[in-house]
């Protein structure tokens, strides 16, 4: 019999090692990626990867880690994974020194760690801060090398449109388009890893790169996998505002000493190196004594605004913060932050080791993703999900710092699964469901190359973005939600008619971005609907009317499930794995 | 207040096969704009200055912070990242342009594949037995990661080859990222394993030896590696294996 044949979409962290788990078992893997595996969105992460290994002789453990992980996550996280995964990131953090990540190293030699946030551990492994670029990388040349002795075909520049669903409901493989010829094929496999990352996009400007949209989530999510806790969407307290994306200000820079402050009086105009210590406040570590800076994302962020918005204490009466670094020498800054510190100086044109930098809150990651098993496996038989695409790993809010271990170990969980899946399955029948998805694709293309129209996708994208981000982030109402809910509906029924200026059938990138919005619209009414029934406040969801978490009614997943139908996606709960840790309340400010 | 404007002119070239053209772009300008921003802009609104519609430009991008590689351009001539290009500091009408020295996709897009060929014919990568449970790597003086973690940083952005006069057709000329590339794994502890066929990779036609001294490379990169010094170290690395393999023969 063949070896099985998995395809996997996405080529960043997870992708990559799913695809080396699978390639080392023998097994066939086909990789799809929009850009180069090397130019994914895992690049973009700075600060580090957690993992209690305890080299401080701080006392750290694996079940302190989870602990911080389940807390901070305000428990809606299931137990268990989230402990196999604290449990197996020492082992993982060794591997990557193994594959030569140049990690900054003690003077003995030894991996050296830093504080980040949610934890009072030095628990963070990190290189400089590219970290995500390091470990990116190491596991790019590691599938390069398995890609050499032909154990891995790359699919580079092509884009998943849907999965291929036999008779039984069974994935059979995918239907993907290559973005320079425009063709649409299918892929056999006999079982497929969704690795598809974040869904930035849906809010405009975010910190995720361009390809984060979300579509190849909700392209399944339409064909009836279910998306899972959708409404818990992490805005990053530290971003720089930009023209064109929100650029991340890690929390490293924190985890170094940064400090975020205001002058304390408002509108004050003085430089702030002049304003004296007395006059300025560092708002978090006076409401926040025990972990200060180091607050999880959702309280610093909340923090801010609250400082902004009911203090009227924004920079010069803007919505912007300071996060100051200039009391730390230069030469540490270097060796511990150079890859950010270069990016506010290109992209501001201020050097932060010497003046403090000026930042906001910027939508960052989604906690919901699809809905999978314990064995990463979503509803749908064959259909897989890792990485920041699936939901498991961090509740209501991520710790900094855990999205690269949970990338890595969701990826090496469902590699092996994927593969013992396709072991035993049982033989296709016929071409599985390949010519009836082919012909709804291509009936799709044709629908949108030769529609007739006023409405030029990228500024209905805008309207998205705009009021995902006004309704749908920090600060959420019910009536704005549903407004959300409504306007995402207008912009449905105008998506019919989107008049590509391009209609060519040669590497052209609005078309291929106009079928990601269509995607990107079906996925948002998850995210407002999710955040509307959820009456309550927990983690990153913050409702001003239900302040309270509220766990005899909410301490539930939020499973939701495509209908078609213009109320949008069918919200059911799903109970919680609580079974390790008694939820208990969750308070930063006192302890 | 009048409104300002950026001048834009863009190279476009539907396929291949198809001639180029410029395009003049007129847009309103936003204080740190930058090029990749200019051409977000164009695509919700794909008109030239001259009021003719136009359709949105195809070009590659992705992270907009400099990290992912994808941008690479000839802005006012220049080859660099159009995310960091800010629009402020570049002289008007901004000239963009495809990179020159690879296979044209369409308007801004090129196929750098060759950069990642490259990187598998010198195998630059650790050769670990495998990904299960072995234990801790080997130990690193921080002086050693203070050398290889720049190597590092290359972003693949190919900038250093655009630049390179002798990387052409005719010397096969690997270019400057994939040699930093194999003094990073010749430098690692356990990556060493490979150095000889790695050196032996850079020896023959369009190996190191091509290498020009232009040292526009080293000027180029967005990320500052050292590029030049890189190329001195091997160089000498490949000298002294071809001697070796020639006294073994």
């Amino acid at each position: 019999m063949a070896a099985p044949k998995i395809i996997v979409v996405g080529g960043g962290l997870a992708g990559l090692a799913a695809v080396i788990k699978i390639a080392e078992a023998g097994g066939q893997v086909d990789l799809f990626s929009i850009v180069p595996v090397k130019r994914s969105h895992s690049v973009c992460a700075q600060g580090g990867i957690n993992a209690a290994k305890n080299l401080k002789g701080e006392g750290d453990t694996t079940y302190k880690h989870f602990d911080d992980s389940i807390y901070g996550g305000d428990f809606l996280a299931n137990q268990t994974p989230v402990k196999n995964m604290c449990e197996a990131a020492p082992g993982i953090i060794d591997l990557l020194d193994r594959m030569g990540v140049p990690f900054n190293r003690t003077p003995e030699g030894l991996l050296d760690f830093r504080r980040f946030g949610g934890t009072l551990y030095h628990r963070t492994a990190f290189a400089g801060a590219t970290t995500g670029q390091q470990l990116l990388y190491a596991l790019d040349e590691q599938v390069r090398r398995h890609e050499s002795e032909g154990k891995v075909k790359k699919y580079e520049g092509w884009e998943f449109l849907s999965a291929i669903l036999d008779s039984k409901g069974v994935c059979r493989g995918i239907v993907a388009m290559d973005l320079r010829t425009m063709e649409v094929r299918a892929f056999h496999a006999d079982a497929i890893i969704l690795a598809t990352g974040g869904i930035g996009a849906i809010f405009g400007k975010s910190t995720n790169s361009v390809v984060c949209t979300g579509s190849a989530q909700s392209a399944v999510f339409q064909q009836g996998v279910a998306y899972a806790n959708g409404e818990f969407i992490q805005v990053h307290p530290t971003s720089i505002p930009g023209e064109d994306k929100l650029r991340l200000m890690s929390e490293s820079a924190r985890g170094e000493g940064g400090r975020v402050w205001v002058p304390r009086t408002p509108g004050d105009k003085r430089a702030p190196k002049s304003i004296p210590e007395t006059e300025r406040f560092y708002f978090l570590e006076e409401w926040y004594p025990k972990y200060g800076n180091l607050v999880p994302r959702d309280i610093a962020t909340r923090a801010i605004h609250r400082i902004v918005y009911k203090e009227g204490l924004g920079l010069d009466g803007q919505p912007m913060v300071y996060l100051d670094l200039s009391h730390i020498d230069s030469g540490t800054l270097d060796r511990k932050l150079g890859g950010i510190l270069e990016i506010y100086e290109k992209f501001v044109g201020v050097d932060p080791r010497h003046e403090p930098m000026k930042i906001f809150p910027g939508m960052h990651y989604t906690m919901g993703g699809l809905w999978v098993d314990f064995n990463q496996m979503t509803n749908i038989p064959g259909i897989f999900a890792a990485g920041e695409a699936e939901y498991q790993y961090h509740g209501a809010n991520r710790l900094g710092a855990n999205s690269l271990v949970s990338c890595i170990y969701g990826g090496f969980v469902s590699g092996p699964n994927a593969l013992a899946y396709a072991k035993s399955l049982p033989a296709m029948e016929g071409d599985g469901g390949a010519g009836a998805e082919i012909a709804r694709q291509n009936e799709l293309n044709q629908k949108l190359i030769s529609n007739q129209g006023g409405e030029n996708p990228f500024r209905l994208w805008r309207e998205l973005g705009d009021t995902m981000t006004e309704h749908a982030t920090v600060v959420r109402y019910n009536k704005g939600l549903l407004e959300a809910d409504e306007k995402v509906v207008e912009l449905l029924e105008r998506y019919e008619r989107v008049n590509l200026a391009d209609k060519s059938a040669w590497a052209n990138t609005s078309f291929a971005f106009a079928r990601q919005l269509k995607n990107m619209l079906e996925l948002a009414r998850t995210i407002t609907k999710g955040a509307y029934l959820r009456d309550e406040s927990r983690g990153a969801h913050y409702k001003p009317d239900f302040p309270e978490r509220n766990d005899e009614k909410f301490l539930k997943t939020s499973r939701a499930s495509f209908t078609g139908s213009p109320d949008g996606p069918r919200i059911e709960w799903e109970a919680v794995d609580t079974q390790h840790i008694t939820p208990r309340p969750r308070r930063y400010d006192s302890n | 207040m009048a409104t300002r404007t950026i001048q834009l002119e863009i190279k476009r070239q539907a396929s291949p096969d198809e001639p180029s053209v410029w395009e003049r772009f007129e847009i309103e300008a936003r204080p740190g704009m930058n090029i990749t921003s200019a051409l977000m802009e164009i695509a919700a609104n794909p008109v030239t200055a001259d009021g003719k519609p136009t359709t949105p430009v195809t070009y590659d991008s992705n992270c907009l912070e400099e990290i992912c590689g994808s941008c690479a351009m000839r802005i006012n001539g220049k080859a660099r990242m159009a995310c960091s290009a800010l629009v402020e500091n570049l002289e008007q009408p901004i000239k963009v342009e495809p990179l020159s020295k690879f296979p044209l996709v369409r308007d801004l897009q090129v196929d750098r594949g060759v950069l990642f060929e490259n990187l598998k014919t010198v195998k630059a990568w650790v050769p670990i037995d495998g990904t299960y449970d072995l234990g801790a790597g080997p130990k690193q003086l921080p002086q050693q990661q203070e050398v290889n973690y720049p190597l590092s940083n290359c972003i693949s952005c190919t900038c250093c080859m655009e630049v390179c006069p002798q990387f052409n057709e005719a010397t096969g000329f690997v270019g400057a990222a994939t040699i930093a590339q194999v003094r990073l794994f010749n430098n690692h502890p356990s990556g060493k394993v490979l150095k000889e066929e790695r050196l032996r990779a850079l020896a023959g036609d369009g190996g190191i030896q091509e290498c020009g001294f232009a040292q526009n490379c080293v000027e180029a990169c967005p990320k500052q590696l050292p590029l030049t010094t890189s190329i001195s170290e091997v160089s000498r690395d490949v000298l002294v294996q071809q001697v070796k393999d020639l006294l073994t023969l």
